[in-house]
């Protein structure tokens, strides 16, 4: 019995502590739904004086948001996409490769995640606007590489330290390639880590603000478009309408990633 | 030499500094079950590499039937690889591992299915085709592995240290299996092992490897029977060897020689020699019964011990113990001895 009620007030202590963080990571994104349909305009009172949908009509009428959505969107995809190929040969050289200096080469991939963004903003900025080439989408997307490519690149070269690589060889000797070897082996291998890699790497690159206030020109991205209308309080309501459909459109990548990737660690438990 | 699988010419490959294979002279015939034997660093995996077209040699040419393959990339050689850790394709099933090798030679779907069928067939595995390498034992692995390569019809199969990770049982019954495995497809296998036991199973032929040269070649009985080196008898089996002043005295020449302990008979100073035995005099130092025989160390008179094995036909252990410091003769017989150098 003792024991018993001793392990009642443990999961009692638990469940409030498991609550307590719920309701600390998730209250202030429900604050910023609620928002998103208050008939205030400029301030955040409690209570609501109202309830409306008019800010969903509004924020749809706003050319200047759906810009920044596009460009955030399209800056995200094109940066993954190359970081997913940089990353991924990165990581293959390093891995298959025993070259003199490779460890500094692998510590100098990893080092502009740890760089406060300030310095790679303002690196970037120095050394695009020294070459001369203007400031555009494209730059942004450079901008952005930078540190999506780590992540791809740690994702990758982890799983390539798991993979056996006899299996490449085995593959060769059964005729195949190295484009069929990669396609056939190596792919569905990292394919995974691909995954979880690439969209991390298109997470980072679609909040990010600090780089890009640097390496952007004229453009504007979501996150700098969100920052820009906080400064001026009229119409608050639509930047929690933006807010909330950018909830409501993650949730769903990020829950399919959760699944894909318990299922892939069962396989992995499973072979060694 | 057209029925030569295989063949090394002064076959080089050095890493750095290290000669791992040193100027190789080899040929392997068609048909044949060549093993490679060593020890660990001894050349021989190298060797297999350089045939697979993993590795290439640092100087020196290979052929293959009389095809030169030394620069050819391991996928446009006709040769497939039973790897050590079997290297079977996590993400696929048994039957899409073993067809692989068809597969990337858009061999037809219909051809494809009945090779696989006759493959699974002769490496006893019907009905895994749908399972994942992961519900698999270590000799189903094994199996899957060697099923892999053969469904190619390779004109010569290389097989690198493929049973050292199965039970002793098992690696045993697989020996005789892959033996009669090869009978049956006829295809050149070229076996490396560092286990002397395994090598002189199945072979035909084995070539004994240390560090980076080849030793001996020759049949299991040659290489058993009569060492060229004292390394090889070092290698293959137990041997005593015996060389200078004592040599001198048994036989009357100082070359070194070797003996197995088997072939030495160990008697009294009644025992009526012929002609055809050299004899030595002295005290076993020490008896280890085994069961099914006993192993007697014996000091010689003149110097040096000798290792005795004796099979306990007529003797219990209370017999073969009271051996112990006795004084004995030694024979055996002239031909027995093997002369070696270095």
């Amino acid at each position: 019995m003792r024991s018993k009620s001793y392990g009642d007030k443990a999961s009692l202590g638990l469940k409030i502590g498991a609550i307590g963080t719920l309701l600390f990571l998730h209250v202030p994104l429900w604050v910023i739904f609620l928002y998103s349909f208050t008939t205030d305009e400029s301030t955040y009172s409690f209570p609501l004086p109202g309830l409306t949908t008019k800010w969903f009509g509004v924020a749809l009428q706003r050319t200047d948001l759906w810009d920044a959505l596009k460009l955030s969107l399209q800056v995200a995809s094109l940066a993954t996409v190359a970081a997913l190929i940089l990353g991924t040969l990165a990581a293959a050289a390093v891995y298959r490769s025993n070259f003199f200096g490779r460890d500094a080469v692998s510590f100098l991939l990893v080092l502009p995640i740890a760089l406060p963004g300030i310095v790679t903003g303002i690196a970037l900025r120095s050394a695009i606007g020294s070459l001369e080439i203007p400031f555009s989408f494209w730059t942004i997307i450079i901008g952005h590489a930078t540190f999506c490519v780590v992540v791809v690149y740690n994702n990758v070269l982890a799983r390539f330290r798991r993979m056996q690589s006899s299996q490449i060889e085995a593959s060769m000797d059964l005729g195949a390639n190295s484009f069929q070897t990669f396609r056939y082996i190596v792919l569905p291998n990292i394919a995974t880590a691909l995954l979880a890699g690439g969209m991390l790497a298109f997470a980072l690159s679609f909040d990010e603000v600090i780089v890009t206030t640097f390496t952007a020109g004229q453009q504007s991205t979501l996150p700098i478009w969100i920052f820009s209308q906080l400064v001026r309080p009229r119409d608050r309501p639509v930047t929690n309408v933006v807010a909330t459909i950018v909830i409501l459109i993650t949730f769903l990548p990020i829950f399919f990633a959760q699944k894909i990737s318990a299922e892939s660690s069962d396989t992995e438990g499973e072979t060694k | 030499m057209t029925n030569s699988a295989i063949r090394f010419d002064k076959v080089s490959r050095y890493f750095g500094d290290v000669k791992a294979v040193d100027a190789v002279d080899l040929e392997i015939n068609d048909g044949e079950f060549f093993s490679m034997l060593g020890p660990s660093g001894s050349g021989k995996t190298t060797c297999l590499r350089m045939i697979a077209g993993f590795d290439r040699p640092t100087s020196g040419s290979i052929h293959l039937y009389g095809q030169e393959v030394s620069d050819l990339p391991p996928y446009d050689r006709d040769v497939n690889t039973v790897f050590q850790d079997y290297a079977l394709f996590p993400h696929m099933t048994v039957g899409d591992n073993i067809a692989y090798g068809l597969m990337i030679k858009r061999v037809p779907k219909t051809e494809r299915a009945k090779r696989l069928d006759e493959i699974l067939d002769l490496v006893q595995l019907a009905g895994f085709a749908a399972r994942k390498p992961s519900q698999l034992s270590g000799g189903q692995r094994q199996r899957v592995a060697l099923a892999r390569a053969l469904i190619n019809h390779p004109k010569v199969l290389l097989l690198d240290e493929p049973l050292g990770a199965l039970d002793l049982k098992l690696r045993q019954q697989m020996q005789v299996e892959l033996k009669s495995i090869q009978k049956r497809v006829g295809i050149t296998f070229i076996f490396v092992t560092h286990d002397q036991e395994e090598a002189l199973t199945m072979s035909d032929r084995i070539a004994v490897f240390n560090q980076g040269k080849i030793e001996q070649i020759g049949s299991p009985s040659d290489v058993y029977e009569r060492p060229a080196s004292s390394f090889v008898a070092g290698f293959v089996g137990t041997s005593n060897l015996v060389s200078g002043e004592v040599a001198k005295r048994i036989t009357g020449s100082d070359q070194k020689f070797s003996i197995r302990p088997e072939k030495i008979h160990l008697g009294s100073a009644s025992d009526v020699l012929t002609e055809t035995m050299y004899k030595a005099n002295g005290t076993v130092r020490d008896v280890i019964y085994l069961g099914l025989y006993t192993r007697y160390l014996v000091s010689l008179d003149d110097g040096g011990d000798l290792v005795v094995i004796e099979q306990n036909l007529k003797t219990t252990s209370m017999d073969v113990l009271k051996a112990r410091d006795q004084k004995v003769v030694l024979f055996w017989e002239k031909d027995h001895i093997s002369r070696v150098g270095g």
